[in-house]
């Protein structure tokens, strides 16, 4: 079978993020929690590979440990969404026209009702700003969308003769949702997870962009460009590289789910 | 469609309360006493139990949730704290921007969507298409907020046709407060117009390999023409569904863009407000934006029942 194109790019382009991200663990070219006021605002040069920030910290470093926040939280917030939504639609698929699925779907409309940015408001209105909020709010905007397509997905295998046959040999609801439901959504569950991933990752950016995530002093592309904002006049420089990571990502995740849904279910394939 | 109208009614009605029950658990049980919370650690008590009596703080939660919701049925939202205005008013004066924006970015998306979903479909597997299908990758990729950025850089910045941020006031004309809008705006639609697009093709392609359309081509009509007459109504439906399902993420982005542009909003109003700890006016402003979110729902519901019966039978 042809791998496609979609894959291999989205593939490399994330892995080359999380490489980053790992790498960034334990070698940074430069120090980003050391400011260098002498060296703010420097073009790239050898010693500065990307050029510095207003604080003199160094770009490609901020990059890659800033890749980190947004894939964290993003991570994070996806865990939320299925840990929580993927029971939950089970439970609605199993009993399908009970008063459970209805209480699960209206709740889950509700949610729905809250955008993440909305939430993150929200919980930041009462409990100030945190990097937890953005991983709560997106993670709690996740929950329906994880439920609605676990749901959805399961309605049509129960129909199936297989979960006939197991319910025949005295299987209860939970057993077959976890023995045969699951792994046969399985597939479908990994695709919406690289799409909420990569939507995590722009909400992330959005939300510390705005001052909603991620607090000074940790790294994030979303306030590198805030930062950015305030030098745009002088130095749009900065302004550039943040914004292009993050495409970037956004970009990998997005080829990778959609090369994963056409490679990993081939009735789905899509019109080429 | 009436019993189907009514049913969706009592749904919404359901909705509203719960999310209404949500917003006042989250902004007014939660933080315990919001009356010591809105001032800081430093207050005087006096302050604290002037405040307390304003805000009607003393009575049950009970009376204080069916009081909040019964003041925003009659339009009264209460007092801000930091303005001393009615919440209402700043309400209404910030909606006569961010609506507008919303409104200026949804149109803009559809005029770019609905022509190069369209060229997309109708070259599919050529150059075109897949130039088409590239860009929209690109273009949901982008964040709004860094496309704004970009957008002002070489427009107001560098060419200066536009001014960097404000907003001129509808007094000075519609055209001035128009321009003023216009790249927050575009810098709205773009990913909004990349995801219509692909949305329209796929739907159109997949309208092209009905039935109905072959007996239109066999009865003689061009393929402009079937397009055009049978095609393009019937690919419109799932279209507008994600208008509708899209409209959240206006409103997100909208309270995003308004920052980037500094534009008098709702957005720049929740966010001093926030700064603030003006719960009275976070309260309200969140309140609205899920009402419109729940409204828009409502309203694809039932444009979507009106247009195929076969959805009036309920889920």
């Amino acid at each position: 079978m042809r791998l496609p194109v979609q894959l291999i790019t989205g593939t490399i382009l994330t892995g080359f993020f999380v490489v980053t991200v790992a790498l960034s663990f334990f070698w940074t070219p430069h120090d980003v929690t050391i400011l260098t006021i002498a060296d703010k605002l420097q073009t790239p040069s050898g010693k500065y590979w990307l050029g510095t920030d207003h604080f003199g910290r160094d770009m490609f470093s901020m990059l890659m440990v800033g890749a980190r926040t947004s894939i964290a939280v993003a991570i994070v917030a996806v865990g939320i969404g299925m840990g929580v939504g993927v029971p939950l639609g089970l439970m609605a698929a199993a009993n399908r026209g009970s008063l459970l699925d209805e209480v699960i779907m209206r709740g889950n409309d509700l949610v729905f009702a809250f955008p993440s940015l909305v939430i993150a408001i929200l919980i930041t209105a009462v409990f100030g700003p945190s990097a937890l909020n953005a991983i709560l709010a997106i993670g709690i905007f996740n929950i329906p969308v994880f439920a609605r397509v676990t749901r959805g997905a399961a309605l049509s295998i129960w129909t199936l003769d297989y979960i006939l046959a197991a319910r025949t040999c005295g299987k209860r609801a939970l057993r077959i949702s976890v023995e045969h439901i699951l792994p046969n959504i399985a597939n479908l569950l990994i695709v919406q997870g690289t799409i909420q991933f990569s939507l995590g990752i722009l909400a992330e950016a959005g939300l510390s962009y705005v001052g909603l995530g991620a607090q000074p002093p940790t790294p994030s592309w979303g306030r590198m460009l805030a930062d950015a904002q305030t030098y745009i006049y002088s130095d749009a420089r900065l302004a550039f590289l943040p914004g292009i990571a993050i495409v970037l990502m956004v970009l990998g995740l997005n080829l990778m789910g959609d090369g994963l849904r056409d490679f990993l279910d081939p009735r789905i394939r899509r019109e080429r | 469609m009436i019993r189907f109208t009514a049913t969706r009614l009592l749904s919404l009605s359901l909705s509203l309360l719960m999310a209404s029950a949500v917003v006042f658990a989250v902004v007014e049980v939660i933080p315990g006493d919001p009356a010591s919370y809105m001032l800081g650690l430093n207050a005087a008590p006096e302050a604290i139990i002037a405040l307390r009596n304003e805000l009607g703080l003393n009575g049950s939660l009970w009376t204080r949730y069916a009081g909040w919701v019964t003041g925003m049925m009659t339009g009264d939202f209460g007092t801000s704290y930091t303005y001393r205005v009615p919440v209402s008013d700043l309400i209404a004066q910030r909606l006569w921007v961010s609506l507008p924006l919303a409104l200026f970015a949804l149109l803009l998306s559809m005029l770019i969507a609905f022509p190069v979903g369209l060229i997309a479909a109708a070259r599919r597997g050529k150059p075109s298409d897949y130039a088409i299908m590239g860009i929209t990758q690109l273009g949901i990729a982008v964040p709004n907020f860094w496309f704004a950025m970009l957008l002002v850089l070489v427009f107001a910045i560098n060419l200066q046709w536009f001014n960097a941020g404000g907003f001129a006031g509808w007094e000075n004309g519609l055209l001035t407060g128009l321009k003023s809008l216009t790249l927050p705006a575009i810098a709205l639609a773009l990913p909004q117009a990349s995801i219509l697009a692909r949305v329209m093709r796929s739907s159109l392609l997949e309208t092209l390999t009905q039935d109905y359309i072959r007996t239109a081509r066999a009865k003689g009509l061009s393929r402009a023409q079937t397009l055009r007459r049978h095609a393009l109504r019937n690919a419109m439906i799932p279209v507008l569904t994600i208008i509708g399902l899209q409209f959240s993420f206006l409103i997100a982005g909208g309270i995003i863009i308004e920052n980037v542009f500094y534009l008098p909003g709702l957005g720049r109003l929740i966010f001093q407000a926030i700064t603030q700890r003006d719960l009275v006016v976070v309260e309200s402003v969140v309140m609205l934006l899920v009402f419109a979110v729940i409204i828009v729902t409502f309203l694809v519901d039932i444009a979507y029942a009106a247009v195929d019966p076969r959805l009036r039978s309920g889920r």
